[in-house]
C-alpha cells in the first residue's frame, strides 16, 4: 500500500508537469498491443491527464516477491497474464495468440498454486445467441494449448460471455479485434 | 387458454392484480348457441367480415363499409366518481391504443372527438354525431372508485348503425393498474368481433441493464443485466432477479407464470426458472455442465437448451424438473439456440457444422436433421411461428449487422422484414403469431427493445431505459 501511494504521488506529479507543456498531445489512451510483450518489463509510464491515473497506475517492474503477495483482486487488476486475441467468428489461436498463452503458461507453471478461469469473449458483429457457443469454444481452445503445453488441466476453468462484457463498448474494427478474446482470471492462489 | 389473471405475489405487495375476472357478466346480449355460429364464421383475416345469417336478430359483428375495415370510436370513459377522472382518460386511450395493434379495425382518432357531445349515460350515446364522423362501432365506458382501491369499470360496444350493444361487461378489482381492465376488454373485443386471441393482456421478458449496477469481483466495468417483464405495449416494468449479475436469454413458460433464464450467479452459465407469481426459483440443470439459451416446450413439461456437459455445445432436452435428460444433437461442431415447433415434435437450432452458423430442423428425438438457411453468412435464433402460421424467423447477418428474415416452411421462401436500420436481432413471436418482438440498435442509444407485425410493419418501440436484448413473448 505505502509504496502504491508513494508511486501514484510520483505519477501525478510527472503527469501534472507534463500536462502543463503540452496538453494537446496526452489525450488518449493507448489501446493495448496484441503483441506479446513480457509482463515484467513495462515501458515507462507514458504522460496522461490527471484524472486518468487513479484507475490506471501503471505498473513497476514487478518482482517475484511483490506478486507473491498481491491479493486476488491486485493481481487481476493488473494481471500479468495477457489476453489472446482471435480472428472475426474463429476460435483457432494464431502464431501471435499462441505466442500469448504460452506466456501465460510460463505463468502459470511459475506460481504452481494458480487456478485460473479463462473466459472467453465475442465481438459485437457476432449474434448474442451464437456467441456464447463461439466463446466457449476460445475458452477451450485456450485450455487446450496450455494443457498441451504442460499445465495441468485441474489450474484451468473456462466459461463463455458471449458478448456480454465488451472489453472496448466502440464500433470499429479497432474495439472488435480487442473484444475477440480469451481472458485470464486467477481465481485461486 | 390465456384468461387466467396473475394472483397476487407474496413477494411484490405493490403488484396490481387480480382484476375481477370474477367480474359478473351484466349480459350478452345474444343466446350462446347464435354466438357460437357467427364466432365460427370469423376468420382472422380482416378482408372478409362474416355476414349475419339471420337479419332479424341483432347482429353481433359490426361490419364497416363493403372492403373497408370497421370504424371504431373509443372516448374517455366516464368518470363516475370524482376520483376516477384520471382513471377514465386511461382506460379510453389504452382501450383504443390495444385495438388499434391487431389492425382489424381503422381507429378513428381520438382527437377528432372533440365535437362530440359527451354522453352521460349509457341511453344518450349521440349515434348520429358518431356516424356523422364515420364511426361504424363505438365504445361507451364507465369507472367508478368503489373504495380507495378499488374500481368498478362498465363497457358497452355499440353498432353505431343499429344502436344497439353488441357486447357489455362489467369489471371490478384492484385500483393499482387500470391499464389491466382496458386490455382484457380489448382482448374480450378481438375474441368477439374477430374470432381473434389478442395479445394486449401478454407480456414481454428480456434482460437489462438498465438499473445501471456494475457486477462485483475482480473484472471492473461489467455492467448487471437482470430479467425484466414489462406489458406487451412496454408499460407496467417489473424485475424479475436480483442477484446482480449476469443474467439473459428469458423464455416464458407457456402458462406465462414461469420464466427459464440463463444467469452465472455461480460464475458460470447455467439455467434458472423463475416462478414470478410465487417467488420460487427452480434449478433444474443444478451442477452438470454449463448450460445455456433453456425454451420450454409448446406443452410446457419439457426444456430445450445448449450444454457443454459431453465437451462441446451440443443440445439436450430434459423434462422440467431436471429429470430424463436426452441428447438431441451429437456433432464436434456447435449446436445451439434450439425452438420448438408448436406439436413439440420438432427442434429447429443453430450449427456451424457446414462452417458458418446456419439454421437446421431436427426432430425431437434426434432423427430427421434438415437444414433450412442456405444464402446466410450467419444465422441465429431461430423462433418457430405459432399455428396458423408456419414459419420460422430468424436473424441473418446482412452486412456489418443483422437483420429479420421469415422462413416459411411450405413454401421453402424467405422474406426479410426488416432492412438494416440498426442492427437487428433476437425475433419472438406473440402468441397469435401476428407479431415480432425484437432487439435492435436502431434508435442509436444503445439497443432496444421493439415489436412489428409479421410483416415488418408498425414498428413500435417498447424499451428505452439502458440496453435491453433477447425479448420473449408470453401467452
Amino acid at each position: 500500500m505505502k509504496r502504491a501511494t508513494i508511486l501514484l504521488m510520483f505519477v501525478l506529479a510527472f503527469t501534472a508537469a507534463c500536462g502543463k507543456k503540452k496538453p494537446a498531445t496526452v489525450a488518449g489512451v493507448p489501446p493495448p498491443s496484441t503483441a506479446a510483450t513480457a509482463p515484467t518489463t513495462p515501458p515507462a509510464p507514458p504522460p496522461r491527464p490527471a484524472e486518468r491515473v487513479e484507475d490506471s497506475v501503471p505498473v513497476p517492474a514487478i518482482s517475484e516477491d511483490t506478486i507473491a503477495n498481491r491479493s486476488l483482486e491486485d493481481l487481476n487488476r493488473d494481471s500479468p497474464f495477457k489476453p489472446a486475441f482471435f480472428g472475426l467468428d474463429s476460435a483457432e489461436l494464431d502464431d501471435a495468440g499462441r505466442a500469448t498463452v504460452a506466456a501465460n503458461a510460463d505463468i502459470m507453471k511459475k506460481y504452481p498454486t494458480w487456478v485460473v478461469t479463462v473466459e472467453g469473449h465475442c465481438d459485437e458483429r457476432g449474434t448474442a445467441e451464437y456467441n456464447l457457443a463461439l466463446g466457449e469454444r476460445r475458452a477451450v481452445a485456450v485450455k487446450t494449448y496450455l494443457v498441451a503445453l504442460g499445465v495441468s488441466p485441474d489450474r484451468v476453468r473456462t466459461v463463455s460471455y458471449g458478448k456480454e462484457f465488451p472489453f472496448d463498448t466502440g464500433h470499429t474494427e479497432t474495439a472488435w479485434s480487442k473484444n475477440r478474446r480469451a481472458h485470464f482470471i486467477i481465481t485461486s492462489k | 387458454m390465456n384468461s387466467q389473471s396473475p394472483t397476487s405475489n407474496p413477494q411484490d405487495g405493490a403488484r396490481p392484480n387480480s382484476l375481477g375476472v370474477g367480474g359478473w357478466i351484466l349480459g350478452v346480449v345474444l343466446a350462446a348457441a347464435s354466438v357460437g355460429a357467427l364466432l365460427a364464421q370469423a376468420t382472422q383475416t380482416p378482408a372478409t367480415p362474416p355476414t349475419p345469417q339471420q337479419p332479424s336478430e341483432i347482429q353481433l359483428v359490426i361490419s364497416g363499409e363493403p372492403g373497408t375495415p370497421p370504424r371504431y370510436a373509443v372516448p374517455d370513459f366516464l368518470a363516475l366518481s370524482p376520483d376516477a377522472a384520471d382513471v377514465a382518460k386511461t382506460l379510453g386511450q389504452v382501450l383504443w391504443d390495444d385495438l388499434n395493434f391487431e389492425r382489424e379495425f381503422y381507429m378513428i382518432p381520438r382527437d377528432t372527438y372533440a365535437t362530440i357531445p359527451v354522453a352521460r349515460t349509457a341511453e344518450d350515446v349521440p349515434f348520429a354525431a358518431w356516424r356523422e364522423l364515420g364511426a361504424d362501432a363505438v365504445v361507451f365506458g364507465t369507472v367508478q372508485k368503489t373504495d380507495a382501491n378499488t374500481v368498478r369499470v362498465q363497457v358497452r360496444l355499440f353498432n353505431v348503425r343499429s344502436r344497439q350493444a353488441v357486447f357489455q361487461k362489467e369489471y371490478t378489482g384492484s385500483a393499482a393498474n387500470p391499464r389491466l381492465y382496458a386490455h382484457t376488454v380489448s382482448d374480450e373485443i378481438h375474441q368477439q368481433q374477430r374470432a381473434l386471441r389478442g395479445v394486449a393482456r401478454t407480456k414481454l421478458a428480456f434482460a437489462s441493464d438498465r438499473n445501471r449496477e456494475r457486477i462485483a469481483g475482480p473484472v471492473q466495468n461489467r455492467d448487471v443485466k437482470e430479467v425484466y417483464i414489462a406489458d406487451y405495449d412496454g408499460e407496467n416494468v417489473r424485475r424479475v432477479t436480483t442477484n446482480r449479475q449476469l443474467n439473459i436469454t428469458p423464455t416464458w413458460a407457456p402458462d406465462a407464470r414461469g420464466i427459464a433464464y440463463t444467469s452465472y450467479r455461480r460464475g458460470y452459465p447455467d439455467i434458472f426458472i423463475a416462478l414470478i407469481y410465487q417467488g420460487i426459483q427452480e434449478t433444474p440443470t443444478n451442477g452438470v455442465g454449463q448450460n445455456w439459451l433453456p425454451i420450454f416446450s409448446p406443452d410446457g413439461t419439457r426444456i430445450c437448451f445448449t450444454s457443454n456437459r459431453d465437451g462441446n455445445p451440443e443440445l439436450y432436452v430434459m423434462n422440467r424438473d431436471g429429470s430424463n435428460v436426452r441428447r438431441v444433437t451429437n456433432n464436434p461442431a456447435i449446436d445451439t439456440t434450439p425452438t420448438w415447433s408448436p406439436n413439440g415434435t420438432q427442434i429447429a437450432f443453430v450449427s456451424d457444422r457446414a462452417g458458418t452458423p446456419q439454421i437446421y430442423i431436427v426432430g425431437a428425438d434426434g432423427l430427421n436433421l434438415r437444414r433450412i438457411t442456405t444464402n446466410e453468412s450467419w444465422a441465429d435464433r431461430p423462433t418457430w411461428s405459432p399455428a396458423p402460421f408456419n414459419e420460422i424467423a430468424y436473424t441473418g447477418r446482412t452486412g456489418p449487422g443483422f437483420d429479420i428474415k421469415v422462413y416459411d416452411l411450405a413454401s421453402g421462401d424467405t422474406r426479410q422484414i426488416t432492412f438494416g436500420e440498426g442492427s437487428n436481432e433476437s425475433p419472438a413471436f406473440s402468441p397469435n403469431g401476428r407479431h415480432i418482438a425484437f432487439a435492435s440498435t436502431r434508435s442509436g442509444r444503445g439497443t432496444e427493445i421493439y415489436t412489428m407485425g409479421r410483416d415488418g410493419k408498425n414498428v413500435r418501440q417498447i424499451t428505452r431505459d439502458g440496453n435491453n436484448y433477447t425479448p420473449s413473448w408470453s401467452n
